[in-house]
C-alpha cells in the first residue's frame, strides 16, 4: 500500500531487476565461486582460548609438509600506528584492525587468527594447520558487558585509558571512551513530571548471519600488483584497509566485488581479504580463502550485546518532560562499538526539552562487532520504546496517541543536535494507527504492540559511469556492491531521468580501477547517494544529446530540448526538424563528436532521517513460554521508493530479523569463553514457519535534497520490532519483559514469577 | 587413499567423477564438476542452500558423499530451466521479487519444486513448514512464500 504517490514513469514501479536471471539459475558469481588456474586453498587457525598470551608460535612442521606453500603469523604483518578513520557510522582503527585479522602477542577472543596457511588442497591445508604450534598462556576472560566495566576485570588492552573522562584516568580499563549528550535540564524535567518510569534492559549479542559466508579470491603478481575478488560491501573500502595493511600503493590493488550473498553491515570490514593477499604475495600463486560457518559465528562481528537503563517523566497529559539514559555497549575484542550512534538514537523520535544520556564502549573477550542496519540504534530505541510503552499504560493512554503527542516534526531540535528537516515520522504515526490491523480482534493469550524507530541515514562519496552503446542502449555502472536489488533502483532512475525504457539500461557493479571512488553500501545511502551520481550522469548524457543533435541540425543547444527519450527543436525551431532518439544519435556519435559517455562523482549531502511504527501481534503459551508472532504491519517512510517491491523486501527482512533478535538470537558462552552456538542449528535465525506475511506501508514524505525524494530504506526496519514485540507480549501476559532474547525459557520464568 | 570413480546423470546428462571418499556431494558438485550454483551456508545440513534432488528426494547435498551419487539421478539448480525456458518457479520469483541477495534463491527454488511435486496445491502454512530448512536471511520470506503459492496456482491453472 503507498500513501502517496507521483507521476513517474519508472520511479515507484517494480520491474524484473536486471540481474534475476543470473539469481535464478545459479549462475551468479559470489565469493566462494570463483576458481583461478593454479589457485591454493587458504585456511586460518584460530584461538581456542577467549584471552590468552602467545608465547610462540611454531610453523615449522607445517611449512615442511609437502604442498604447504605458504605460512603466515603476526610476523608477517606490518605493525600499524593508531590511527582512526572513520567508517560510515562507526570508526575504525588501523592497528586494531591489523591486530584483529592476526593476533599480536595476545588472542582476545574465540575464534582470532593467530596463523594462516597456503596449500595446494584443503586437506592438505587443514593438515598444516594442526602441524601449527602455538603456545598460550591462559588468562582470565570477561565477556558480559558490565563485568567488564568493574574495577577488577581483566584488562585487555594495557594501553587503554577511557577516553571523554577528566582527568584522564593513569589505571587501564576495558572502557576505552565515555560519551555524553545533554540538552536542557533533566533534573529540572523530572521534577515537573507526574508519572516518572525506569528500567533496566538487556540485549544479547546477534550476529548478522548472511548467508553466505565471507570469501576472497587473491592473486598477486611479481611487479608488486594485486587482483582481489571477494563478498564486501564495499570493494573500494577492502581496497583502502588492504593496501594499508599490506603497505601497498592503492593503485597496485584493482578489487572486484563479487555477488554478495547478504551482509547486514557485517561485510564492511576486512577480515581473510588482507590474509589472502599476504599468502598470495608469500606463495606466488593465486590464493582462495573461504569462512566457515563456525568461523563466521566466532570471528566476523556480530554487533554489541548491552546493558541499558533508561527513565523517562511525563506529566499527566502525555507531555513528556524529560529523558535520560545509561547505554553500555560491548564493542569486542577492540575498542568500537557503535555507541555514539546508540546515544544520538535514544530519543531522536521524540521532541524533549531536556534529555541526558551518557554512554560506555567497552572492550570485552569477544569478536570485535561489526556494523548491523542501523548500528547502535535498535539497542538504545529498543529501551525507550519499551519504556513509552510502559508509560502508555500506565496513563492509560493510546500508545500511538502518546508517540503522536511527542513525536518530533519539521523544526523539531534533536536531541543529538541538528533540527529537523521535512520529516515523516508523524505520517507514520497515523498511517499505523489508521491501519485495519490496530484496530482487528485479539484472542486469548494475545497481545498487541507498537513501537518506533529512528535512523540518521547517510550519503557520501559515490560514483557512476553512463556510456551510451552504439544501439542507444546505455552500459551504467556505479561501485555500489548490490546487496539487495540495488541495480534495478540505478536502471530505473537512470530511465526516469533519460526518459528511455528500463529495460535499455544495463547496470553493472564495476571494479575499483573501473570508476570513481564509491563508499561502501551502508547507512541506507545506495539509492540516496550512488543514486545522486547515477542521475547527475545521465543528465550529462542529456545535456551531451542534445548537443550532438543541435550539431546534427546546425543550431544553438539551447534550442533543443531532451523530452521523454527525444532530443526535439525548441523555442524559435520548434517543428524544424524530426525528434531524434537516442539511438539515432548513438548511431551517428562519430559524425558528431565520437562516443557519447559521462562520469559522475559526487558526496551526497542532505540525507533524509528515516522513521518506522510497527505493530505486532503476538500468542504467548501459557504451557511452554512460546512467544508466536502471528500478525505483523510494519510502516516507514522512506521518501520516495525507487523500486516498490524491494523497498518493501527490505522492510520485511529487517523486520524478521529484528524479530530474531527478540524472540530467539543470542550468542551463548561457556565458562571458558568459548562460544557454544556457532551454528546455525544451534544459533537459529527465523525459518518461514517462525513467521507469518509482513504487511507493509511505504509512506512517502519526499527528501527534498534528492531529485526523487529518496531518503533510504534498509536500516529503520530493524529498530523497531524488539520493543514491538515486547510490548505485545506485555500487552498479552501483562508482564514487561527486559531481557532479549524474549525465548520460551525466559517467558516461562517471568510467567511463573508474575513478573 | 585411492579415489573413488562414480558413474552418475546430474541434470539428465551422464557424468563421471573421481572423489575423496569424505568428500561431500556438495564439494563435489563445486569444486569438482564447477556447477556453483549450489551454496554453502553451512555445511551441517541446517540453512538448505546446497539443496538438490536425488530421485525424488530434497537432500542437502552438503550431508551427502559423492560416492553416493552412484548410479542416481540428481538434479541441481542449474538444470531448473527447460533450455532458454526459465522454470515457472524461476518466472515468478523474478517477477515477485522473491530475492534479494539470491544466495539462498538456488536451494528454496529446487525445494519449492520438491513440494509442487509432491502437492501442487499447498496450503501457506505447509510452504512455509516444507522451505523451514531453507533458511533466508534479506526477505522475510514473505515474497518467496507468496511466489510459491502464486506459482502453484498458476501451474494448476496451466
Ligand atoms: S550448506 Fe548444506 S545445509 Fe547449509
Ligand atoms: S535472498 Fe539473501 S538469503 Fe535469501
Amino acid at each position: 500500500m503507498t500513501v502517496e504517490s507521483k507521476k513517474y514513469k519508472w520511479v515507484g514501479t517494480s520491474p524484473v531487476r536486471p540481474d534475476g536471471n543470473d539469481k535464478v539459475t545459479g549462475r551468479a558469481k559470489f565469493g566462494a565461486d570463483l576458481m583461478l588456474p593454479g589457485m591454493l586453498t587458504g585456511k586460518v587457525l584460530r584461538s581456542p582460548h577467549a584471552h590468552a598470551n602467545i608465547k610462540s608460535i611454531d610453523t615449522s612442521k607445517a611449512e615442511a609438509l609437502p604442498g604447504v606453500k605458504a605460512v603466515i603469523t603476526s610476523a608477517d604483518v606490518a605493525e600499524l600506528e593508531s590511527e582512526w578513520v572513520p567508517a560510515g557510522e562507526l570508526q575504525l582503527n588501523f592497528r586494531d584492525l591489523a591486530h584483529n585479522i592476526m593476533a599480536n602477542g595476545k588472542a582476545l577472543y574465540d575464534g582470532h587468527a593467530v596463523a594462516a596457511v597456503a596449500a595446494t588442497s584443503a586437506a592438505i591445508a587443514d593438515a598444516a594447520l594442526d602441524l601449527i604450534k602455538v603456545d598460550y598462556e591462559v588468562l582470565p576472560h570477561v565477556i558480559d558487558v558490565e563485568e567488564a566495566m568493574e574495577a577488577d576485570a581483566p584488562v585487555l588492552h594495557a594501553d587503554m585509558f577511557t577516553d571523554g573522562v577528566t582527568p584522564k584516568p593513569t589505571k587501564a580499563s576495558n572502557i576505552f571512551k565515555e560519551v555524553d549528550i545533554a540538552v536542557g535540564d533533566v533534573e529540572a524535567g523530572f521534577a515537573k513530571a507526574d508519572l516518572v518510569v525506569e528500567r533496566s534492559f538487556k540485549t544479547a549479542p546477534v550476529h548478522q548471519a548472511y548467508l553466505e559466508p565471507h570469501a576472497a579470491v587473491a592473486s598477486f603478481s611479481e611487479d608488486g600488483q594485486a587482483e582481489l575478488w571477494c563478498c564486501t560491501q564495499g570493494h573500494f573500502v577492502v581496497r583502502a584497509y588492504c593496501a594499508k595493511l599490506l603497505g601497498m600503493d592503492i593503485a597496485d590493488l584493482r578489487v572486484t566485488a563479487s555477488e554478495i550473498g547478504g551482509g547486514f553491515g557485517g561485510k564492511t570490514t576486512v577480515y581473510l581479504e588482507p590474509v589472502a593477499l599476504m599468502l598470495s604475495r608469500k606463495a606466488g600463486k593465486p590464493v582462495r580463502a573461504v569462512m566457515t560457518r563456525d568461523e563466521v559465528f566466532r570471528a566476523s562481528g556480530p554487533t554489541s550485546g548491552a546493558a541499558s537503563w533508561v527513565k523517562v517523566g511525563v506529566t499527566n497529559d502525555g507531555t513528556i518532560v524529560a529523558g535520560e539514559a545509561i547505554l553500555k555497549y560491548q564493542a569486542g575484542a577492540f575498542a568500537g562499538s557503535p555507541i555514539q550512534p546508540g546515544c544520538m538514537c535514544a530519543f531522536a523520535p521524540y521532541d524533549i526539552e531536556n534529555v541526558k544520556v551518557k554512554g560506555y564502549d567497552v572492550v570485552t573477550n569477544r569478536s570485535k562487532v561489526a556494523a548491523y542496519r542501523a548500528p547502535g540504534a535498535p539497542i538504545s530505541e529498543h529501551a525507550v520504546e519499551s519504556v513509552i510503552d510502559e508509560i502508555a499504560k500506565k496513563l492509560g493512554m493510546d500508545p500511538i496517541e502518546l508517540r503522536e503527542k511527542n513525536a518530533a516534526r519539521e523544526g523539531t531540535n534533536a536531541a543529538y543536535g541538528p533540527k529537523f528537516g521535512v520529516i515523516g515520522f508523524a505520517d507514520t504515526l497515523a498511517a499505523a494507527k489508521a491501519h485495519p490491523h490496530y484496530s482487528a480482534p485479539l484472542g486469548p493469550n494475545q497481545g498487541r504492540g507498537v513501537a518506533s524507530g529512528f535512523w540518521f541515514n547517510i550519503g557520501g562519496s559515490s560514483s557512476a559511469t553512463v556510456n551510451v552503446n552504439e544501439d542507444g542502449t546505455l552500459a551504467l555502472a556505479t561501485g555500489s556492491p548490490d546487496i539487495g536489488g540495488s541495480r534495478a533502483s540505478m536502471a530505473i532512475m537512470a530511465a526516469e531521468t533519460l526518459g528511455i525504457e528500463v529495460t535499455d539500461v544495463r547496470p553493472i557493479v564495476a571494479d575499483t580501477a573501473s570508476l570513481g571512488y564509491t563508499f561502501l553500501t551502508g547507512g541506507s545511502r545506495v539509492t540516496f547517494a550512488t543514486g545522486m551520481a547515477v542521475i547527475e550522469a545521465s543528465k550529462k548524457i542529456a545535456l551531451e544529446l542534445r548537443e550532438r543533435a543541435a550539431k546534427t541540425w546546425d543550431i544553438s543547444v539551447d534550442a533543443v530540448i531532451w523530452e521523454d527519450g527525444l532530443a526535439k527543436p525548441a523555442g524559435a525551431n520548434a517543428g524544424d526538424f524530426e525528434p531524434l532518439t537516442l539511438a539515432d544519435l548513438a548511431a551517428k556519435a562519430n559524425q558528431t563528436g565520437g562516443p557519447i559517455s559521462s562520469a559522475a562523482s559526487l558526496n551526497a549531502e542532505g540525507a533524509g532521517p528515516g522513521f518506522g511504527t510497527h505493530i505486532c501481534d503476538v500468542e504467548v503459551d501459557p504451557e511452554t513460554g512460546a512467544v508466536k508472532v502471528l500478525r505483523y504491519t510494519a510502516v516507514q517512510d522512506c521518501g520516495q521508493a525507487i523500486h516498490k517491491a524491494y523497498v518493501e523486501g527490505q522492510i520485511q527482512g529487517g523486520a524478521a530479523q529484528g524479530i530474531g533478535w527478540a524472540l530467539n538470537e543470542e550468542y551463548i558462552y561457556d565458562e571458558k569463553g568459548r562460544l557454544d552456538n556457532a551454528s546455525f542449528l544451534d544459533y537459529r535465525i527465523p525459518v518461514a514457519s517462525d513467521l507469518p506475511m509482513i504487511d507493509t506501508v511505504i509512506v512517502e514524505v519526499a527528501n527534498p535534497t534528492h531529485p526523487y525524494g529518496v531518503r533510504g530504506v534498509g536500516e529503520v526496519p530493524i529498530i523497531p520490532p524488539m520493543a514491538t514485540v515486547a510490548n505485545a507480549i506485555d500487552s498479552a501476559i501483562g508482564i514487561r519483559l527486559t531481557e532479549l532474547p524474549m525465548s520460551p525459557p525466559r517467558v516461562l520464568a517471568a510467567l511463573d514469577n508474575g513478573s | 587413499m585411492a579415489k573413488i570413480h562414480v558413474t552418475t546423470t546430474i541434470n539428465g546428462e551422464p557424468v563421471e567423477f573421481l572423489c575423496e571418499p569424505q568428500q561431500t556431494m556438495l564439494d563435489v558438485l563445486r569444486d569438482e564438476l564447477r556447477l556453483t550454483g549450489s551454496k554453502e551456508g553451512c555445511a551441517t545440513g541446517d540453512c538448505g542452500a546446497c539443496s538438490v534432488t536425488v530421485g525424488d528426494r530434497l537432500v542437502c547435498s552438503c550431508l551427502m558423499l559423492g560416492a553416493e551419487a552412484e548410479g542416481q539421478e540428481i538434479e541441481t539448480i542449474e538444470g531448473m530451466a527447460d533450455g532458454d525456458t526459465l522454470h515457472p518457479l524461476q518466472q515468478k520469483f523474478l517477477e515477485e521479487a522473491a530475492l534479494q541477495c539470491g544466495i539462498c534463491t538456488p536451494g528454496v527454488l529446487i525445494a519449492a519444486k520438491a513440494l509442487l511435486a509432491k502437492n501442487p496445491d499447498p496450503s501457506e502454512s505447509e510452504v512455509r513448514y516444507w522451505l523451514a530448512g531453507n533458511l533466508c536471511r534479506c526477505t522475510g520470506y514473505d515474497k518467496i512464500i507468496r511466489a510459491v503459492m502464486d506459482c502453484a496456482a498458476d501451474m494448476r491453472g496451466a
